[in-house]
């Protein structure tokens, strides 16, 4: 097992504990690099759909992770990042000035939700995100002129100096864009993470009177965590546009909603590893699913039969599996049997079991 | 000039005075306690002066100037630091990373610097880190400083407390009831830490406290209250032989007091 | 159609959610939980009183298979705690919530599977028969409703407030540990809730069936009746029931006066700004801790 010996406090700060673990790191970026020359176009594509859900998961996993706050209704923040970018590029403007125009506007709505947000907590806080997503479904219908209504958009071609970014005219091409912005936002993640901002919105999450006391401004903190959270995922929402090509009200209807939710779960709450972690299930589930169906159907004879609810019931089985079983979600696992071998033979079964949280009522805050 | 001034402080909460007209001074570099039984109003004051409640009638000024006006995140950038009688830490961070965000008073750094770390930020980091350092030297927190919060034993959490407070830098310290379920040893090491506050970093200190040991061991002026009323100001020793104050902690004696 | 016949059905709707708002508040109250799945289980109640009334090798009378399905839903209820929610013992509140998102999802997946996903009718004896009151004509299903919705409601009250289990039940929300050494049976409690919780929502199913058809997909009611809740507010039962009947009206007149397409947000409009205002609702139960 390796001992760290920290020689001075840029031990604590670095962004890699040491060197193996920067080595196994450089590996994993040398691997994502290389890909598209490994694979098929088609799983190309998958692959930058589990790169796009991540991002996504990565600004909610800010809001709900970091700073406590539970969103159950990030597809508002997708839907505004998606639209304000295919609605620009279709004026003419370039893509490289949309997509961060994009992200802004969203963290700009974001903030302006905060407002009305900070005196609300837990379910309440939850309930109102919930409302978000339900009205601005309602509002891209009702904006028909700007957005299209319910024919939707086409999200036009990427052209960044010159060169076309299609999906399928250039895979590759569109793949190295969306996982450019990937590994910039996970940075952006990590740094805030371990700057004055992460603690202050940890600090936040665990007790609002204490942040007061120690000079946290909590409405600006609030604010902020609205901010960054809702911009990270109006970037996903623009380049999910790209990636489905035409979009409309349904793209981000309720189900996907609780959809990025559960994801996080899976993936684990709070950890970086955790959404790329959720966002591979979620990414590869309907490839999944069809296949196990197909294989059922040759098996007992019966044909494959398409019943719809059936992805979603799948999904929320194994969502409630992890639940029962590993509520640290699968980062969580990986992070156990990680340390059972570091620690081997010394291991202690009972290492990593929560502290039981009695129920006292949240209606006295 | 005190540094803290409570001028005819009153507070109600609904029909009920919580505090009646309290008025008292703290100097600078003394060790001020307040003392009385439960629902005396003593954290009731505390609360008045971090701004989480606002009194009806009175001033509370800090170095001269009223802080009525403040919002309660304000009040640790004066220089006021508080701890909190049932213990309000960040469960589930790690011991340091609590005592990181004392610092944030002392952050110069923006949500922009912060989001790229710039080489300030890095620097910045350190600098907050070495401060910490000491408090945790100061009250030997090293074998927790990478644990959570969430699995610390009591006494530890309300050193943990203290610490937190001691990282902002303050020049007031508000300490609320810091020996409360504490062992005799550990409120040993809290009468000596007290000390060494007042005089190695020149702290003053505010504190609620029920143990009269520790309060006659560290204590320069003693308040009594009751009900919200100020029965007695003076060194330990008077006030707590001060009728007023026997009667409202034992009771008046059996034979009717004469008018 | 009259006003007072816009109010007559507003009202009726209103009770409908009113009922999945109480199956949330009762479950609230008691675990301080949200179950997100109240809605479906509506949903379930009304297509096992289908079919119990319907099926093939057992076709019970309509008076008997309500009872019946009140039952079977009660024991649902009572088995989904005991089986799985029960596990999350001493883990946060999120994660209950997100558990009964999850549930919804396969309750629904379950039904179609079982059912199909073509809109049914529950045959009731109550539908399609009117009464006539001096010019207005009110529909004797929803005359059921609203009366059937106040009765329970009464009764529901009156049970968590002078009941020694209805108060166990609220103290065993309000602190648990305590609870615990008073001697609360508190996992049993919490059992009997969703039971209870179960029940009612089979009743809400049953009466919204009685005015139209169902399908697996209308548990996503729950969604307004989530708005009736929290603008009652989440502590309160007579609260949801007010709430939902707010709810109930706002659609009839908001579609009358305000222009198609703004009348179905109107609901969430109202409770964006509850939240906004008021966020406790309006009967709120909400208290400051003293540090």
């Amino acid at each position: 097992m390796r001992t760290v010996f920290k020689t001075s406090y840029d031990a604590d700060i670095r962004l890699f504990k040491h060197g193996a673990q920067a080595f196994w790191y450089g590996l994993l970026l040398l691997a994502v690099v290389a890909l598209p020359w490994l694979i098929s176009d088609y799983m190309i594509g998958e692959a930058v759909n589990v790169l796009i859900w991540a991002l996504a998961g990565l600004g909610l996993m800010v809001l709900t992770g970091q700073a406590g706050q539970a969103s159950l209704g990030h597809t508002a923040f997708l839907a505004v990042g998606c639209y304000t970018n295919a609605i620009l590029q279709l004026k003419g403007v370039p893509f490289l000035v949309s997509f961060p125009v994009a992200g802004l506007l969203a963290g700009i709505v974001g903030v302006i939700v905060a407002i009305p947000a900070l005196r609300l907590h837990g379910i309440y806080l939850a309930i109102f995100t919930l409302a978000l997503a339900v009205l601005v479904e309602d509002i891209i219908v009702l904006a028909a002129p700007l957005t299209g209504g319910i024919s939707g958009l086409n999200a036009p071609t990427i052209k960044i100096l010159g060169a076309e970014i299609d999906r399928y005219g250039a895979p590759k091409l569109f793949y190295y864009l969306v996982l450019a912005v990937v590994v910039a936002v996970t940075l952006l993640y990590r740094n805030m993470l371990r700057s004055p901002l992460g603690r202050s919105f940890a600090a936040v999450r665990d007790s609002e009177i204490s942040a007061q006391a120690m000079g946290v401004d909590l409405a600006r903190t609030k604010a902020a965590a609205f901010g960054i959270s809702c911009a990270i995922t109006g970037l996903a929402g623009a380049l999910m546009g790209h990636f489905a090509g035409t979009f409309n009200h349904e793209t981000f209807n309720l189900a996907i909603a609780i959809q990025l939710l559960l994801m996080i779960v899976i993936g684990g709450l709070g950890s970086i590893h955790g959404a790329f972690l959720g966002a591979i299930v979620v990414g590869f589930m309907p490839t999944m699913i069809a296949f196990l169906r197909d294989y059922v159907g040759k098996v007992t004879g019966t044909g494959s039969i398409a019943i719809p609810g059936l992805e979603a019931a799948v999904f929320a089985a194994i969502l409630i599996g992890f639940i029962l079983l590993e509520p640290m979600g699968m980062y969580g696992r990986w992070f156990k049997i990680r340390t059972y071998f570091e620690l081997f033979p010394f291991y202690r079964r009972d290492m990593f079991k929560r502290q039981k949280s009695y129920l006292k009522t949240e209606r006295m805050r | 000039m005190s540094l803290l001034e409570l001028d005819h402080v009153t507070l109600r909460f609904g029909g009920l005075v919580a505090v009646n007209d309290v008025s008292f001074s703290v100097e600078e570099g003394e060790v001020f306690a307040l003392v009385g039984p439960n629902g005396a109003g003593k954290s009731t004051l505390f609360n008045m002066i971090s701004r989480f409640y606002t009194p009806a009638a009175g001033d509370i000024r800090f170095q001269g100037k009223s802080i009525l006006g403040l919002p309660p995140s304000q009040i640790a950038y004066l220089g006021i630091a508080r701890t909190f009688q049932n213990i309000e830490l960040f469960e589930h961070s790690t011991v340091l990373q609590n005592l990181l965000v004392g610092r944030r008073r002392h952050v110069r750094s923006n949500l922009a610097s912060d989001l790229f770390f710039t080489p300030f930020v890095r620097n910045e980091e350190i600098r907050h880190r070495e401060a910490v350092e000491k408090v945790i030297d100061f009250l030997e927190l090293q074998a927790y400083r990478d644990k959570l919060v969430a699995g610390l034993p009591y006494g530890v959490r309300k050193v943990v407390e203290l610490a937190r407070a001691l990282a902002t830098e303050p020049k007031l310290l508000l300490l609320d009831e810091p020996a409360s379920g504490l062992s005799v040893e550990e409120t040993q090491d809290l009468t000596y830490w007290i000390e060494d506050i007042r005089k190695l970093m020149g702290i003053t200190v505010l504190m609620v406290e029920h143990d009269m040991k520790l309060v006659a061991a560290v204590s320069d002026r003693v308040l009594a209250l009751a009900d919200g009323k100020m029965l007695a100001l003076g060194p330990p020793r008077e006030v707590q032989s001060h009728p007023a104050v026997v009667a409202a902690y034992i009771g008046q004696p059996a034979e009717a007091v004469t008018s | 159609m009259s006003s007072l016949q816009l109010i007559v059905s507003g009202l009726a709707n209103g009770c409908v959610y009113g009922l999945i708002a109480l199956g949330f508040v009762l479950i609230y109250k008691a675990t301080e939980a949200v179950n997100f799945a109240q809605g479906d289980f509506m949903m379930l109640g009304a297509f096992v009183a289908l079919g119990l009334t319907t099926g093939q090798s057992l076709a019970l009378p309509f008076w008997v298979a309500v009872p019946v399905a009140i039952v079977i839903m009660f024991v649902l209820g009572y088995l989904l705690d005991v089986v799985i929610i029960r596990q999350l013992f001493g883990q946060s509140q999120t994660t209950v919530v997100i558990l009964t998102i999850a549930l919804g999802f396969i309750i629904r997946f379950v039904a179609g599977a079982i059912w199909g996903h073509e809109p049914q009718t529950l045959p009731t004896p109550f539908a399609g028969q009117n009464l006539r009151f001096g010019g207005i004509v009110i529909g004797v299903d929803e005359l059921m409703v609203i009366v059937t919705t106040l009765i329970l409601t009464l009764v529901l009250y009156l049970f968590f407030n002078r009941t020694k289990l209805g108060v166990a039940m609220q103290a065993a929300s309000q602190n648990q540990l305590a609870a615990y050494y008073m001697g609360i049976p508190v996992k049993r409690v919490q059992s009997m809730i969703w039971g209870v919780a179960g029940a009612v929502a089979a009743v809400a199913g049953i009466l919204f069936a009685s005015k139209g058809s169902i399908d697996p997909g209308m548990g996503l009611l729950g969604i307004k009746a989530f708005a009736a809740a929290v603008i009652g507010g989440f502590g309160s039962l007579p609260g949801a029931l007010l709430g939902g009947i707010l709810v109930g009206l706002i659609e009839p007149f908001s579609s009358r006066y305000v222009a198609a397409g703004y009348s179905q947000i109107a609901p969430y409009v109202l409770m964006l700004l509850v939240l906004i205002f008021r966020p406790h609702g309006l009967f709120a139960q909400v208290y400051s801790k003293k540090v």
